[in-house]
């Protein structure tokens, strides 16, 4: 084991095993002065970016029609938990293409495992 | 008191607080090291160490340095640093052991290494030199312009700034912030970036201007109310 993988060992969190394709609730933690409470970000896992505690994975939404991507580092502490909630096919890594397309288009057809 | 550590840079990753803040942070392999040479006031006319890097593979040392390294009963090594001593501690004698664990959680200190060469360079990216305008007709880039008067003096000044080698050279970083100490694997990990390429040897030293520690405030101090 090399010894960055050693400093960083201490620091990853468990998070279960996600890909591109698969819908997603992030339960985040937000502070609104000194009281804390979960909120819930779900949507689509548009991209997966690994590397030690550095990793991080892109979830889209769209919200009252406009379309939401936020960006969590994979092991940060503000993040409870994440719960895959279905998979789907995709043939991309990285599902940049999902941006130019809404309704019936930005279907994906679901694995059926979850 | 032993001030400082050879080391040799990792890499770079990124530590978490409990609050999901993300600091940049460098892993330094800092030590084992072996005092080489103690060196006192009488003698040298100044109190420091010569220490030793202590690696896997044993380095290629010719007669006479073997024999500096034969006085001090260890075997030879192949980066040596002097560092300074600071008045208090225990005496030190050649050939005790410097670990990482000299530092602590907190600590300031200071890095010292080789920078990375960066070849040669223009003068707006080697002086900061401002350039000329890219559009609008201007036909003056990145040159340097005027080095200097005509007839008079005949020559350039001494010292005028030009284009040239850049990087490469000693760089000192100040007052780095040790996040955590892994005595166990001779582990440093500094908060930020630290001089030269990974795998190039660093000396890792405590702060000799630490910066005060910022302590977070609980209550902004009112006006008026005593």
């Amino acid at each position: 084991m090399g010894a960055i993988e050693l400093v960083e060992k201490s620091q990853l969190a468990d998070r279960p095993a996600m890909k591109s394709g698969d819908t997603v609730r992030v339960h985040v933690k937000v502070r609104e002065g000194d009281k804390e409470r979960i909120q819930i970000f779900e949507g689509v896992v548009i991209g997966v970016h690994r590397g030690g505690t550095r990793a991080s994975f892109t979830v889209r939404k769209v919200s009252f029609g406009q379309g939401v991507e936020r960006i969590f580092p994979l092991h940060s502490p503000t993040i409870q938990k994440v719960e895959v909630t279905k998979s789907a096919k995709v043939r991309r890594a990285k599902l940049y293409y999902l941006r130019d397309l809404k309704g019936k288009a930005a279907r994906m057809k679901d694995t059926g495992k979850s | 008191m032993i001030t400082g550590i050879i080391g040799k840079k990792v890499g770079m990753t990124q530590v978490f607080d409990p609050d999901g803040t993300v600091h940049p942070a460098t892993v330094i392999k800092a030590g084992p090291c072996v005092i080489v040479q103690a060196k006192n006031a009488q003698a040298d006319g100044y109190e420091a160490v010569q220490l030793g890097l202590v690696e896997e593979t044993p380095a290629k040392a010719n007669k006479p340095t073997i024999g500096h390294f034969k006085k001090a009963n260890v075997p030879a090594t192949r980066m040596r640093r002097e560092v300074k001593l600071a008045p208090g501690g225990d005496a030190v004698k050649t050939g005790d052991q410097v670990l990482v664990s000299i530092f602590n959680n907190g600590d300031r200190v200071d890095v010292v290494g080789t920078g990375r060469g960066k070849g040669f360079q223009g003068v707006v990216k080697r002086h900061h030199f401002g350039g000329g305008a890219a559009t609008h007709g201007s036909m003056f880039h990145r040159a340097p312009g005027s080095i200097g008067a005509s007839s008079f003096p005949s020559r350039v000044v001494k010292g005028m700034r030009g284009a040239g080698r850049m990087g490469g050279g000693r760089v000192t970083i100040r007052n780095l912030k040790v996040l955590r100490v892994d005595a166990d694997n001779h582990l440093l990990l500094v908060e930020g970036g630290i001089p030269g390429a990974p795998s190039g040897y660093v000396i890792v030293r405590k702060a000799i201007a630490p910066h005060k520690v910022k302590v977070a405030q609980v209550e902004k101090p009112k006006k008026g109310k005593k």
